[in-house]
C-alpha cells in the first residue's frame, strides 16, 4: 500500500478531482439557479423548458453525457474547446459535469422556494416589486437557506461522479487507480487508497453542509 | 397511500432476495470447480478478434486458444462455463477461484506474476499503431510528432506512447470502441495498443477497408495464460497444450482465422516456446 502512494502521484490525482469538484459546483449552481427560476417564474414557455432540462438531463446517464461531449460534440460537431486534448477533455468534463448536476441543484432550490409561504411572495407583489425583485430579495435568499442540505447531497454526488471523468480519459483520481491495477494488477490496497481519499473530501462536505442547514435555517 | 407504500417495500423486499439468491448461487458454485465436471475460462467479452461475445456464442483467438487447452485437460467444449474478464479484475478473479484460468490478451509482468503464475506465452504481441486506410505520414512510431492519438485510459500502450514521446496529443477513452468512432470520423490520426487488438477490429465487417494496422510493432507483450499462483501442475499441463496445439497446426489456423482477415502476420518470435512452469 505504502509503495503505491511513493510511486503515484495519489496526491496529485485528488488534486484534480479537486479541481473537477470546485468547477463544476460553480457550473452548476449558476446553471441550476437559472433552472429553479426558470420552473417557478410565471411563464409558462420557461416553465416548460426548465422541467423539460430537469427531466431529459437528470435521466440521462453521466458517462453517456461525458462519451457525447468528446465523440459527439467535440469530434463530429467540431466544438473542440482547445486543440490539446487533455485540456479539451478537462473542459468538456467540467460542462457536462456542471450541466448534469445542475438538473439536481435546480431540484434542490424548487424543494427550498416551497419551504417559503405562499404569503411571502404575494406580499412581496402587493408591495409592488416585479418578479425578479421578489425572487432576489425575498424568495431566493430564503430558497438557498432552505436548500443547503440536498445542496449539500447534490455536492458529494458531484464530487464522487467526478470519476465518471475517466471514461473520456481525464486524469483524475479514477484514472490513477486505471493505471495503477494495469501496472500492478488489481489489489485491495489500490482501492482502499481512492476510497480512502474520497470519505477524506466528502466526510468534512457532509458535516460542513449538515451544520449550515441548522444554523443557517430560516426559523418560522 | 398505503397500499402503495406496501407496494413500494414488497418490490423492495424482492429486488433484496434476486440479489442475495444471485450471490448465493455464484457462492456456491465455486467450489466443484476443480472436480472436473467442468471448466471455468475467463475471456474478454468485447474484444473482436480475441475474445467477444456475440449473442450466445464466443468468437476469437483467446477463445480457440482456451478451448483448444480445455480440450486436452480434458474439457469439451459444451462444458466450459465462460465468464467475463474484464482487465482490472483479471488477479482477483483467479485468486477468489472464480475462474479456472483467464485467457484474455494477458501479457506476463513481473507486477502479475507476483499475484498468479501463468503459462505460456501462447502468442507474443507487440504495440502497434492502427490508421485510416489512406493515412500515408504515419509509417511508425518515430513518425508521430504532431499527430493526434487515442488509446484506453491507463493502459501499458497509453502509459508507454507518452513516455516515448513526451507532449504527444492523445486522447483516452474507456474502451477502443470510441477510439475506432475518433479514428473514422477523423478527429484522430491513429489508435495504439497491441497489433493483436488492432487487427482484431481491423478485421471487423464495418472496419474493413477504411483501417490498416501499420505493422511496425514497439513493444513486446507476451500473452500467458493465467491461473492461480504456485498451480505447477496445471500451468505444466497447459504448457503442454499449447506445444501441441502450435505442433499440430491449430496455433496457425487460429491466427489465420481470427485476425487473418486484417492480413495480420504474427510477429518475430511467433510461434512462440512457452516458458517452463515454476
Amino acid at each position: 500500500m505504502i509503495d503505491i502512494l511513493t510511486e503515484y502521484n495519489v496526491l496529485g490525482a485528488f488534486v484534480e478531482t479537486l479541481k473537477y469538484t470546485v468547477l463544476a459546483a460553480i457550473g452548476s449552481l449558476v446553471i441550476g439557479t437559472l433552472v429553479a427560476v426558470m420552473r417557478v417564474s410565471p411563464i409558462g414557455v420557461l416553465r416548460g423548458l426548465g422541467t423539460f432540462y430537469v427531466t431529459t438531463i437528470r435521466n440521462t446517464p453521466l458517462t453517456l453525457l461525458m462519451v457525447l461531449s468528446i465523440l459527439g460534440l467535440a469530434f463530429i460537431v467540431g466544438l473542440q474547446l482547445s486543440e490539446d486534448f487533455n485540456a479539451n477533455t478537462f473542459r468538456w468534463a467540467v460542462v457536462m459535469l456542471s450541466v448534469y448536476h445542475a438538473a439536481f441543484v435546480a431540484e434542490a432550490l424548487r424543494s427550498g422556494v416551497n419551504t417559503v409561504p405562499t404569503g411571502q411572495a404575494e406580499a412581496a407583489r402587493s408591495i409592488g416589486l416585479t418578479f425578479g425583485q421578489s425572487l432576489r430579495e425575498v424568495i431566493l435568499p430564503q430558497a438557498f437557506r432552505g436548500a443547503i442540505a440536498p445542496l449539500g447531497s447534490t455536492l458529494i454526488a458531484l464530487t464522487k461522479n467526478t470519476t465518471v471523468a475517466q471514461v473520456i480519459g481525464g486524469s483524475e483520481a479514477a484514472g490513477l487507480l486505471s493505471t495503477i491495477v494495469e501496472n500492478e494488477g488489481s489489489s485491495y490496497g489500490a482501492f482502499l487508497i481512492i476510497a480512502l481519499g474520497f470519505v477524506i473530501l466528502t466526510l468534512p462536505t457532509g458535516i460542513a453542509f449538515t451544520h449550515l442547514s441548522e444554523r443557517l435555517a430560516v426559523r418560522r | 397511500m398505503i397500499t402503495r407504500r406496501r407496494l413500494a417495500a414488497l418490490s423492495a423486499c424482492a429486488a433484496l432476495a434476486v440479489g442475495l439468491a444471485a450471490c448465493g448461487g455464484s457462492d456456491s458454485s465455486t467450489g466443484d470447480s476443480a472436480s472436473g465436471a467442468g471448466l471455468k475460462v475467463g475471456i474478454k467479452f468485447d474484444q473482436p478478434g480475441l475474445g467477444l461475445k456475440q449473442g450466445s456464442e464466443y468468437k476469437g483467438l483467446d477463445v480457440d486458444v482456451a478451448t483448444y487447452v480445455a480440450g486436452k485437460l480434458g474439457t469439451p467444449a459444451d462444458k466450459i462455463t465462460w465468464v467475463q474478464a474484464p482487465s482490472a479484475q483479471r488477479e482477483s478473479l483467479i485468486e477468489t477461484g472464480q475462474v479456472d484460468f483467464i485467457v484474455a490478451t494477458y501479457s506476463i509482468t513481473d507486477a502479475r506474476k507476483e499475484k498468479v503464475s501463468f503459462a505460456g506465452p501462447y502468442l507474443i504481441a507487440g504495440q502497434d499503431l492502427l490508421v485510416r486506410a489512406d493515412e500515408a505520414a504515419i509509417t511508425g512510431p518515430e513518425a508521430l510528432a504532431g499527430k493526434k492519438l487515442c488509446s484506453v485510459k491507463g493502459s501499458t500502450s497509453a502509459q508507454k506512447v507518452k513516455d516515448q514521446n513526451p507532449g504527444v496529443n492523445l486522447q483516452e477513452f474507456a474502451t477502443y470502441s470510441e477510439c475506432m468512432a475518433a479514428l473514422t470520423s477523423r478527429a484522430v490520426d491513429a489508435l495504439t495498443t497491441d497489433d493483436t487488438i488492432l487487427a482484431g477490429y481491423a478485421a471487423q465487417e464495418q472496419y474493413k477497408g477504411k483501417v490498416k494496422v501499420v505493422g511496425k510493432t514497439f513493444s513486446q507483450e507476451r500473452y500467458g495464460i493465467g491461473l492461480k499462483k504456485g498451480n505447477v501442475d496445471l500451468c505444466t499441463k497447459i504448457t503442454d497444450a499449447i506445444n501441441s496445439m502450435i505442433k499440430d497446426g491449430d496455433w496457425q489456423k487460429a491466427v489465420d482465422a481470427n485476425l487473418g482477415p486484417a492480413g495480420y502476420k504474427p510477429g518475430a518470435g511467433n510461434p512462440p516456446t512457452p516458458d517452463a512452469c515454476s
